[in-house]
C-alpha cells in the first residue's frame, strides 16, 4: 500500500516524539542573508534525507558569541569565513569540516522603482536622507558595505546618514519599509532566479570590497551528529547548489 | 579611562532621552490618570486597558508599529511629512515618541493611585471653602498625591533607561542621536568587546539598585505602584 504524503509526515512526528528527537535534528545558526536559501535547502534536505534542520538567523558576531557560552548549533553557517576559522583555533569545531558554501554578493537597494540606477550614480549624488547599512563590527555584510564607501572616497559624505541595523535583514528591514531610501544588503535578499525581486538595486562590483566568502562549520556540539554530517555533505551537493546560485551568490 | 568617548556620549544621551520622556509623560500622564481615577465613565475600562497596553506588548510589537507607523508611508509619518519634519525614525525625537508610549504606564498608574487614595472627601471640603477646580487640583490634590509623582517620575525615568526592544527596532544605532547606553552594551557585547561591555553594565546594575532602593526605601510613602 502506497503512504501518503501526510501520513508519511504524521509518523515521522511520531517516530520524532518516539525516539530521542535530537538523532535526526540539526540545529543551525544561520547568517541572516542566507535565511531564504537555507529555507529552501531545509525543505528539499527534510524530504531527502529525513532529517530535520532548526535554524536560528542572526549576526555572525552574535552566533560568535552565543557558541562561545554554550549555545546548542551543531552547525554554523556564517557570513565570512574568518569567524568559523577563529571558533575552528579555538577548538569549538570539528576539525576540517569548514568548508566555503557561498561567496555572497552586495547590493545597494532602494525599495523604489527606478531609485537605484545600474552604476550607483545615486551614491554619489547624494539626494537621500539615509543610508543602511548592517552593524560594521558584527555584520560582514556591513563591513563589506564600508569598504565600498571607503573605495568611493564616500565615507566622509555619508557619514551623517548611515543608520546600522543590528544584522542584514534589519538594514533591509529599514529599506523596505521607506525608513531608509537606500541601503547595502544581500543580493540574495532581493533576487530570485535572476532577477531583482523588487525596487531598483546595483549590484556592487566585487573588486570594491573584500570578497564575503562565507564558510560552514561543523561545532564541537555537532560532532556525533549523523543528522550534521548529512547537511554538511548536502550543502555540497548539485542540490543545493542550484539553490545557492539562484539566489545570486557565486560557489 | 575604562569609558571611551562613545560610552560617555550613550550615558548623555540616555539621561537626556529619559529626561525629557518623563517630563512629557507628567505633562501628559496627569490629565490622563486623574480622569481614569475620577471618572464613572464606561471608557474608564477600555482607556486604562490602553494606557496598561505597554507593560504586557513586547518592545518588538512596539518598535514594529512604530516602525512603520512613523515611516514616509505610515500615518505618523504622513502627518510629519507635512508639517515639513521629515520622518521620525532614526531621530531623537522619535525615540522621545516611543519611550513615552513605552513607558506611559509607568507614569499614569502610579498617579492614578494617588489620586485614587485621596478620595472625595478633600475636594468637597475644598469645593465648600469655594476652590475653584483648578485651585483644588494645585493646591489640595498635587501636594497630597506628591508620593505618587515622586513614584511615577523615577519609574518613568528608569524603565526608559531600560528600554532596548524599541531604541534597537527605530534608532538605528546612531552616535549622539539614537545609540543609547542599552544598545551600546550590545554592540559592546557583539564585537566582543567583553571589557566596555563590563564597565557599561555594571553602571548600569548599580543604577538600577540605586533607583529601586530610593523607591522602596522611602519608608512612610503611602502610594505606591502596584
Amino acid at each position: 500500500m502506497p503512504v501518503s504524503p501526510p501520513r508519511l509526515a504524521l509518523l515521522g512526528l511520531f517516530a520524532a516524539l518516539a525516539f530521542n528527537a535530537q538523532a535526526d535534528e540539526v540545529q543551525v545558526a544561520v547568517a541572516a542573508n542566507f535565511t531564504a536559501p537555507i529555507q529552501a535547502i531545509a525543505k528539499d534536505f527534510e524530504a531527502d534525507t529525513g532529517h530535520k534542520l532548526v535554524a536560528a538567523y542572526g549576526a555572525t558576531g552574535q552566533f560568535y558569541t552565543q557558541i562561545k557560552n554554550g549555545a546548542p548549533f551543531e552547525v554554523f553557517l556564517a557570513a565570512d569565513d574568518t569567524t568559523p576559522a577563529k571558533l575552528e583555533s579555538e577548538g569549538d569545531t570539528v576539525k576540517g569540516s569548514r568548508f566555503t558554501y557561498a561567496v555572497g554578493t552586495l547590493a545597494l537597494w532602494s525599495a523604489k522603482d527606478g531609485y537605484v540606477d545600474s552604476k550607483g550614480e545615486v551614491l554619489k549624488a547624494n539626494q537621500y536622507q539615509h543610508l543602511s547599512i548592517a552593524n560594521p563590527k558584527a555584520a560582514p555584510y556591513g563591513l563589506a558595505a564600508t569598504q565600498v564607501l571607503d573605495k568611493l572616497k564616500l565615507t566622509e559624505a555619508t557619514k551623517a546618514k548611515i543608520v546600522e541595523g543590528q544584522n542584514i535583514t534589519q538594514a533591509y528591514q529599514f529599506v523596505s519599509t521607506g525608513n531608509a531610501e537606500l541601503g547595502f544588503v544581500a543580493l540574495s535578499q532581493i533576487f530570485k532566479d535572476g532577477k531583482v525581486t523588487s525596487g531598483s538595486a546595483w549590484i556592487v562590483p566585487a573588486n570594491l570590497h573584500d570578497p564575503i566568502k562565507q564558510d560552514a562549520v561543523i561545532l564541537d556540539k555537532g560532532k556525533d551528529s549523523a543528522a550534521a554530517k548529512a547537511l554538511v555533505q548536502y550543502l555540497k551537493g548539485p542540490k543545493a547548489a542550484a539553490i545557492i546560485k539562484s539566489y545570486g551568490y557565486e560557489l | 579611562m575604562p569609558l571611551d568617548a562613545s560610552d560617555l556620549s550613550a550615558i548623555w544621551l540616555t539621561v537626556k532621552l529619559a529626561s525629557l520622556t518623563t517630563l512629557l509623560l507628567l505633562v501628559i500622564g496627569t490629565p490622563i490618570a486623574w480622569w481614569l481615577a475620577r471618572t464613572r465613565s464606561r471608557l474608564r475600562g477600555p482607556v486604562g486597558a490602553v494606557v496598561a497596553l505597554p507593560l504586557v506588548l513586547p518592545p518588538t510589537v512596539i518598535g514594529f508599529y512604530l516602525l512603520l507607523a512613523m515611516g514616509p508611508n505610515g500615518f505618523i509619518g504622513h502627518a510629519t511629512q507635512a508639517l515639513g519634519l521629515g520622518t521620525l525614525t532614526f531621530s531623537f525625537a522619535g525615540l522621545v515618541i516611543g519611550s513615552a508610549i513605552y513607558s506611559l504606564p509607568f507614569v499614569v498608574q502610579p498617579l492614578q493611585n494617588a489620586f485614587t487614595a485621596i478620595g472625595d472627601r478633600p475636594l468637597e471640603v475644598a469645593a465648600t471653602l469655594r476652590a475653584s477646580p483648578w485651585d483644588c487640583f494645585f493646591t489640595v490634590v498635587m501636594p497630597l498625591a506628591r508620593p505618587g509623582f515622586v513614584t511615577a517620575s523615577i519609574l518613568g525615568f528608569a524603565h526608559t533607561v531600560g528600554e532596548f526592544g524599541v531604541v534597537l527596532m527605530i534608532g538605528g544605532n546612531i552616535p549622539d542621536k539614537t545609540r543609547v547606553v542599552s544598545v551600546q552594551i550590545y554592540d559592546h557585547v557583539e564585537a566582543m568587546e567583553y571589557g566596555q561591555a563590563h564597565w557599561l553594565a555594571g553602571a548600569m546594575l548599580v543604577f538600577s539598585f540605586l533607583v529601586l532602593l530610593a523607591l522602596y526605601g522611602r519608608g512612610h510613602a503611602k502610594a505606591r505602584w502596584s
